[in-house]
């Protein structure tokens, strides 16, 4: 999952914060509130009284995943244009209003899901419901509004993509890796698209997908369920149904051959090397194996104790870094992989060889009571320090509720996570990590010439 | 999500964001209505307190004072290279037994190191409280330096200097820091060159741990389910077999060299790193509230700022634009960045110049001075929503030595500012005349003054 913020300078607290949360995480922890509106908006309220501010969160069912061809880009740029003001409100001003009340915001746009958020202090709160309420559906844009955004996406797309070889790697991988599922595209989009987005294509997206009985609502913080409820019904509740909305998902092809991408650039010092297949989330695929994989994950490549940075890191010492990765939580296919970054003058085939030892040992042989059990502590005591972090609750609950996923599916993961045993783990491994389907990228440094 | 599988390690990412940390604590704000204890265990180890039963969970941060900058010449990145592998093994355990000791019981034990200390923090579960405790304790008074793990983590501060030669914004930046702070410690790279990193060896680096981390430069915060009386054991157990004293240090103070001069480092990418900088104010600067006000509204503010509305805003000429106050301990920057695709870099700089001209000598309105005080006291109490924020700011207000009250007066500061300061200040701060630009890339419609 690839998650693009609006502003990425002023969130970087935020973002250390996500890079701490396990993948998932979080059983009855949260114990999180839920209601919904006449509407279909349904409503999630997280008490946590800990300082007089709340996180208030408005998800949308749909990211770029849910984009036509031809269009790539535009849940994004949308995203950018929904601070751009609304028959009620002139561009720029709820974004003034936020600041000029003590609040900070953002959104994100995801291969799923798009998100507004806004920190606050409590008694604001009223205040950006009932500003975030009224974009919902009268968003106003121009021409003249989409021209400088669209640049300024495309300023986007040029810091974090094209001036990154290793990002365009990363997009390459996933336009070869997904076959036909539209996660194959770049969730901000290709340049060439971007450029041809117009307004009527904007709006006619934002009609389709912006309405209450396509978004959830989410408030953290120093608030209950009793509180919340009929400032949602005064604001969220007014706002009239949309159509019923089915997300239609191409279906991915069996991939029968392996792929290999190699990026040389002059601009590269430091080799890469990964390996990714495609595998099962919690809702695609076979949906069983999505929290044994994520036990394989943390025994493989999780951190100072797993196989592969023990084997590669430290006693052969041939790579300075070297993991494994897997988050299920996407509507459509996940991706489970291996990276290993070579020390200098170490083969790129060498390193490789040595991952797949790694691989080929765990499907030989599985992986032992000690390990799992190891892993699942860890991931259960990651779960409760997560829940130190404000926001991480929101973030999980409408990440969940936006592909597909149910609250008592994030309340119920570490005890899920705790079934896991070495057999399922195996099972898990064989599933995804046999056969030929991978593809492997390799990031190269290019002589100058 | 941000598997950064190619270009970074995490000793590497903790080091960058510790810096950013720093920056962002000196510009917190603090909140009301919570107690700061201040803790003295019985064999005078300090440190300040939030009780926080929220969860089952402790937080320490903890600074000493004096970081990269007094690394010394030749061996520049001795700092960050402590930092990396203080974790790295300590005591009976080697490497390996360390980090399983750590990860098994999910205790996060990091270092980091800024140009003007060297920090730690410790992050817990209550019911391994003692053991993390006891790894911190280890970490500072019997690091190990073993030559395996520090040929591991030496490659990989190697890998990351050459990266960053290869990241615009990086090359930009340095450059900056070179123009800004030459003949001065502060102009040399914190991480040290390729050369000065090959050349330490474990003894500088014990040496460094005996002179530097010493118990009359440290500072301590603590948030969390944790009283004072359970703080006062643990910190004369973690830390009372320190030094007394760090080896004194020097650092002269340096006005930086900033004469409004553009440099372009030729890099083949599509958007130049546009940064730019000039002389600013130091933290303990009387105006200090003033300026800081100012910069929100010059270009601090997230959506909402002059740079902001002329570059992004009005032009769709970068993503991010934005400004900072950056007071080191002997120099202070006013800083800023933006990125910009190559052909537009020349409208993007004269932008910018226009701005900083128009602040100078205008100043701000009215209005943008009220907007800017409602956003920056209200935004307060956002900073009392992570354990780790919280300890940030309890160890920033005593490294800026700000006084234990610094919370329940800090809305004040910001509320007395007045128009006529924030004019005088802003004529006083901000010389368009001394605004430098560094731009990595292939920009067009500027040309370099050197």
């Amino acid at each position: 999952m690839f998650i693009f913020y609006r502003n990425t300078r002023i969130l970087i607290g935020l973002l250390i914060g996500v890079c701490l949360l396990p993948g998932n995480a979080l059983a009855k922890i949260f114990d999180p509130d839920t209601f919904t509106l006449k509407n279909g908006m349904q409503v999630v309220v997280i008490t946590n009284h800990r300082a007089p501010v709340v996180r208030h969160m408005v998800w949308y069912k749909v990211g770029s995943a849910d984009e036509a061809p031809g269009e790539s880009g535009i849940a994004h740029l949308l995203e950018h244009l929904m601070f751009k003001g609304t028959d009620n409100q002139g561009p720029g001003e709820f974004s003034a209003a936020v600041a000029r009340n003590g609040g900070q915001e953002n959104a994100f746009t995801s291969y799923d899901h798009t998100a507004y958020f806004q920190t606050i202090a409590k008694d604001r709160l009223e205040m950006v419901m009932r500003m975030e309420a009224d974009r919902m559906t009268h968003l106003l844009i121009t021409p003249k509004q989409v021209a400088p955004e669209r640049n300024v996406v495309l300023e986007e797309r040029r810091m974090r993509v094209d001036n990154n070889p290793s990002a365009q790697l990363r997009e390459q991988v996933n336009a070869a890796l997904y076959l036909n599922y539209p996660y194959r595209r770049p969730v901000i989009g290709w340049e060439h698209e971007i450029k041809a987005l117009n307004v009527d294509r904007i709006l006619s997206f934002y009609k389709r997908h912006y309405a209450p009985n396509n978004a959830v609502l989410i408030v953290e913080g120093d608030i209950t369920a009793a509180e919340l409820k009929p400032l949602a019904e005064k604001y969220y509740g007014v706002i009239p149904r949309g159509p019923d909305i089915v997300r239609t998902r191409t279906v991915e092809p069996p991939a029968v051959a392996d792929r290999r991408l190699v990026l040389e650039n002059e601009r590269v010092t430091q080799p890469g090397w990964s390996r990714r297949y495609l595998a099962p989330s919690y809702h695609y695929g076979d949906t069983k194996h999505a929290y044994a994989l994520q036990v394989l994950a943390e025994i493989i490549g999780g951190g100072p104790s797993s196989r592969l940075h023990k084997k590669l890191v430290v006693d052969d010492a041939v790579a300075l870094s070297a993991g494994a990765f897997y988050d299920p939580s996407d509507i459509g296919p996940s991706v489970f992989g291996f990276y290993a970054v070579p020390k200098p003058g170490v083969e790129m085939s060498k390193i490789e060889a040595m991952v797949m030892r790694e691989v080929d040992r765990v499907l030989k042989e599985g992986v032992t009571d000690r390990e799992v059990a190891g892993a699942i502590d860890r991931m259960r005591n990651n779960a409760i320090l997560a829940k130190d972090d404000f926001g991480s609750a929101a973030q999980e609950v409408g990440a969940a509720l936006t592909s597909g996923g149910t609250i008592d599916e994030v309340e119920n993961w570490v005890l899920e996570i705790e079934k896991v045993t070495p057999d399922s783990t195996l099972a898990a491994a064989k599933d995804v990590l046999q056969g030929t389907h991978s593809v492997t990228a390799e990031l190269l440094p290019k002589p100058q010439s | 999500m941000m598997i950064q599988s190619f270009n970074r390690f995490k000793k590497h990412l903790l080091a960058s964001l510790t810096v950013i940390a720093v920056v962002f604590c000196m510009t917190l704000n603090p909140a009301q209505a919570v107690e700061v204890e201040r803790v003295v265990s019985p064999g005078g180890i300090e440190a300040w307190l939030i009780h926080d039963p929220t969860n089952p969970v402790t937080t320490m941060k903890l600074s000493f004072r004096g970081g990269a900058a007094l690394d010394p010449v030749g061996k520049e990145g001795l700092a960050n290279f402590v930092a990396s592998t203080l974790d790295e093994g300590a005591g009976d355990m080697d490497s390996s037994a360390f980090q399983k000791a750590l990860d098994d019981r999910s205790i996060s034990l990091r270092f980091g190191s800024g140009r003007d200390s060297f920090q730690g923090s410790l992050r817990t579960l209550n019911k391994y409280r003692d053991d993390a405790f006891e790894y911190l304790r280890l970490a500072l008074n019997a690091p190990r330096f073993d030559a395996d793990p520090l040929t591991r983590i030496r490659a990989q501060i190697l890998s990351g200097i050459m990266q960053k030669k290869e990241d615009p914004s990086s090359l930009a930046n340095r450059s900056i820091f070179e123009t800004a702070f030459k003949g001065h410690a502060y102009a040399r790279d914190t991480d040290g060159s390729r050369e000065s990193v090959l050349s330490i060896t474990p003894d500088d680096m014990r040496e460094f741990v005996h002179q530097r981390l010493a118990r009359n430069n440290l500072v301590i915060g603590v948030v969390g389910d944790i009283d004072a009386a359970t703080l006062k054991i643990y910190l004369d157990k973690t830390f009372g077999a320190l030094p007394a004293k760090a080896a004194p240090w020097k650092l002269p103070q340096i006005v930086p060299h900033l004469q409004g001069s553009l440099k372009v480092i030729d890099q083949d990418v599509p958007q130049s790193s546009v940064q730019f900088a000039q002389p600013g104010i130091s933290r303990d600067d009387p105006d200090f509230y003033t300026a800081y006000v100012l910069n929100y509204i010059l270009g601090g503010g997230g959506f909402v700022s002059r740079l902001y509305d002329e570059v992004r805003e009005k032009r769709g000429l970068a993503y991010s634009v934005y400004t900072y106050l950056m007071p080191l301990d002997a120099g202070a920057l006013v800083m800023g960045g933006a990125g910009t695709a190559n052909a537009r870099v020349g409208e993007t700089v004269a932008t910018v110049r226009d701005v900083w001209k128009k602040f100078a000598a205008e100043g701000p309105t009215q209005h943008e001075l009220d907007d800017a005080k409602t956003y920056l006291t209200g935004a307060f109490p956002l900073r009392f929503t992570s354990s780790s924020a919280i300890a940030g700011m309890l160890v920033g207000m005593q490294e800026d030595h700000l006084g234990i009250d610094y919370i329940d007066k800090r809305n004040g500061y910001i509320q007395a500012v007045t128009l006529k300061d924030a004019k005088r200040v802003a004529a006083k701060l901000y010389q368009p005349e001394k605004l430098s630009f560094a731009i990595a890339g292939r920009p067009s419609g500027v040309t370099a003054s050197e």
